[in-house]
């Protein structure tokens, strides 16, 4: 393994390449904001973005799956019979991942494929994607994702890491899978001493741009009860509309609903994200809910994020500092403050 | 606009000091540029923070329904009319309320800014009258206000507050273009299947985070009746089928009380122009029924009255 160099582009030709063997995704501007789509034949590719709105999330855990199928048709011998619906998992490539959302879908492992549990279908598609990540050359002000256990230009998660050095970019391969893509793009020059360096420097330089920074020492130590009734919460809370947008957005909230939808007696079993913002998260079928309040759902968050997830993995926060929801949230909840909040408490 | 914060913080610690309301609905600066927080201060100390700009999108009469107290809030023209149909449906009490109006000069649309700067980094923004100042890493950019303002704003007929119990400034100049809905006449213009595909190409992206629909005043239902689940009315899924029926029958249930706010639009995730579906509605009750939401406190939206001059017969 090793760090190979290409013409800046030439990225586009091997990723078109790429598609005889590989479903190839990128990073694509529609609407004036980028999400993950498709490469087309004719498009070119665009590393001109900060990052995509929403996170490639949706590549490993669609918004809405379809998991089983049934049917209520007596006259049918697999009347009630739940069955898995055909899923197909192609080889593909996610091009163009910032090294927050690589590392977020580490912490999306945690849940999805651990020694207790694995959800089959996530682990598939996780197994089937090769990511090709680029590091941030220019960090936004509203990322923090050094004081989080991640960087402008960390490995984590990724499969290749490119970092750009004006003409050309270095590709620095971090796994057999990305060694095997490396290959199969015909990427076959290798970077000297001095190309390597400069990227080194890119990335130190990266890393001090990086103005944003999180506390995060004391939560472990902190007591659970005493943050779960800090006196900050309905301050925190006021401004908040429970809307979605922050654990939509977020690369690293998983939280899902499964839901039987039937249509003349042909029935499907979806599973959809699901937001602990919303009062149906945890309505009980009595009609209780345990969280019918907003600041008992904005608390939730929080904590999930800055202490449940702290307790239970030792692995850091459930958050890679990619500031999707301190730019999007509507009214400006801010989750750096937030930190400060429960780490000074 | 940031010319009117001194006079609001003023009037709050006015009425705070002499008990006139209990607590004070405002806003403070957000911790990013463009951005702003709404704000609940009980305390005359801390009316200093309160903060106006132009970018103060969010409708603050979203925060007023089934409030027990007496509350000091500040609200634009749009805001204002939110808070006269609150009155209207039994929200919140006119007593309840000392309200701050702010003669509007129209909302600055962020999106509109950072579209322009085609993905470089905004640090810090400054206004004046007319103009609003963008700094970056290697870049100013003094941009003109009105090339930039909300599309609501461009259309907006009601700067002025309609009630008020003190003005954050002096009332502006209302606009004189009698044409606000050029945009709804181009729809109206499709027919039915090119109409079908505008408004599901509108919607491709939505995530159903409902950001719309809980940044909007008029919902304030207890449960919305997409987060019904006995029975279910809508299924949870992005299949286009359900989003469409959310979207459709949020638009319908504002419809003759939406007050073209915009607070719907500027907080969706993915920039989706939702006005485009009660705009229309808004176009109609003003046709067919010569109303429009919220311009007093005493009028019954259209949907919820009976007129002997009624434009339908049936009804008649
Ligand atoms: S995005 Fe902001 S307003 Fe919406 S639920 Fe999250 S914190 Fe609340
Ligand atoms: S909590 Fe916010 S900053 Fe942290 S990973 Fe999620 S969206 Fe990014
Ligand atoms: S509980 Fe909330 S914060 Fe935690 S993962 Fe689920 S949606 Fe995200
Ligand atoms: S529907 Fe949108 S524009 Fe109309 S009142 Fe609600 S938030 Fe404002
Ligand atoms: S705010 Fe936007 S994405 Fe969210 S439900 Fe409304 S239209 Fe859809």
């Amino acid at each position: 393994m090793g760090d190979k160099i290409l013409k800046k582009a030439e990225l586009q030709d091997v990723l078109r390449a790429l598609k005889r063997t590989y479903e190839v995704f990128v990073p694509v501007k529609e609407n004036d904001f980028y999400s993950f789509k498709p490469l087309m034949d004719e498009e070119k590719v665009d590393l001109s973005f900060t990052n995509t709105r929403l996170s490639p999330k949706p590549l490993v855990l669609p918004q809405s799956e379809r998991m089983f199928e049934f049917t209520l048709d007596e006259k049918s011998e697999d009347a009630h019979i739940v069955k898995e619906s055909p899923k197909d998992y192609p080889p593909r490539i996610i091009a163009g991942v910032r090294p927050c959302d690589a590392k977020a879908l580490r912490l999306l492992q945690v849940n999805f494929d651990n020694p207790e549990f694995k959800d089959p279908w996530w682990v598939k598609r996780r197994e089937s994607m090769t990511l090709i990540g680029l590091g941030c050359s220019q960090p936004c002000s509203a990322c923090f994702c050094t004081s989080v256990g991640c960087g402008p230009f960390n490995e984590e998660g990724l499969d290749i890491l490119l970092f750009d050095l004006g003409e050309c970019l270095l590709a620095r391969t971090l796994t057999e899978k990305g060694e095997r893509l490396l290959q199969l793009g015909g990427m076959d020059t290798d970077a000297d001493s001095g190309l390597k360096k400069s990227a080194d420097e890119v990335k130190t330089k990266a890393e001090k741009k990086i103005s944003s920074h999180v506390p995060t020492d004391k939560l472990r130590e902190k007591n659970v009860n005493d943050l779960f009734d800090a006196p900050f919460w309905d301050d925190v809370a006021f401004a908040c509309i429970n809307c979605g947008t922050c654990t939509f957005l977020c690369p690293t909230c998983w939280c899902f609903d499964i839901q039987d939808e039937v249509i003349r007696g042909e029935g499907d079993r979806i599973r959809n994200w699901d937001s602990c913002m919303f009062p149906l998260f945890t309505l009980h079928a009595s009609g209780h809910n345990p969280r019918a309040q907003k600041v008992q759902r904005i608390r939730q968050r929080f904590m999930h994020k800055l202490k449940y997830y702290v307790d239970k993995y030792s692995n850091g926060v459930a958050c890679v500092g990619c500031g999707r929801c301190v730019k999007h949230c509507p009214v400006n909840i801010d989750i750096r403050e937030v930190f400060n909040l429960m780490n000074e408490l | 606009m940031v010319g009117y914060i001194d006079r609001i913080g003023a009037i709050a610690k006015r009425i705070l000091e002499e008990e006139t309301v209990d607590l004070l609905i405002g806003f403070k600066k957000g911790t990013l540029p463009m951005t702003t927080e709404p704000v609940l201060i009980r305390d005359a100390a801390e009316t200093d923070q309160l903060y106006w700009d132009s970018f103060c999108f969010i409708n603050l009469a979203n925060y007023l329904p089934k409030r027990e107290e007496k509350i000091g809030i500040i609200a634009k023209g749009c805001d204002l009319r939110n808070i006269a149909v609150h009155i209207v449906e039994n929200q919140i009490k006119r007593e309840q309320l000392y309200i701050i109006g702010v003669p509007c000069k129209g909302m600055v649309d962020r999106r509109k800014i950072l579209s322009f700067l085609c993905g470089k980094e905004v640090r810090e923004v400054t206004e004046s009258d007319r103009e609003i100042i963008v700094r970056g890493e290697g870049f100013e950019h003094t941009l003109k206000k009105g090339d930039y303002l909300q599309d609501n704003c461009i259309r907006c007929m009601h700067r002025n507050p309609v009630i008020y119990d003190a003005l954050a400034g002096d009332l502006v100049e209302e606009r004189k273009d009698p044409d606000p809905y050029d945009d709804v006449r181009d729809i109206e213009a499709m027919g039915s299947e090119e109409k079908w595909q505008f408004f599901s190409n509108l919607i491709r992206d939505c995530t159903r985070c409902y950001a719309c629909r809980n940044a909007c005043p008029l919902c304030y239902c207890p449960t919305c009746f997409v987060d019904e689940s006995d029975p279910q009315w809508v299924g949870k899924s992005i299949d286009p089928t359900d989003t469409m029926t959310f979207h459709i029958l949020r638009a319908y249930h504002c419809a003759g009380r939406c007050t073209d706010c915009g607070a719907c639009e500027q907080a969706c995730p993915v920039d989706i122009k939702v006005r485009s579906f009660t705009r229309k509605l808004n176009k109609d009750a003003l046709d067919l029924y010569g109303h429009e939401a919220g311009l007093s406190a005493e009028e019954r939206p259209p949907l919820d009255t009976y007129r002997p001059d009624d434009y339908e017969a049936f009804i008649r």
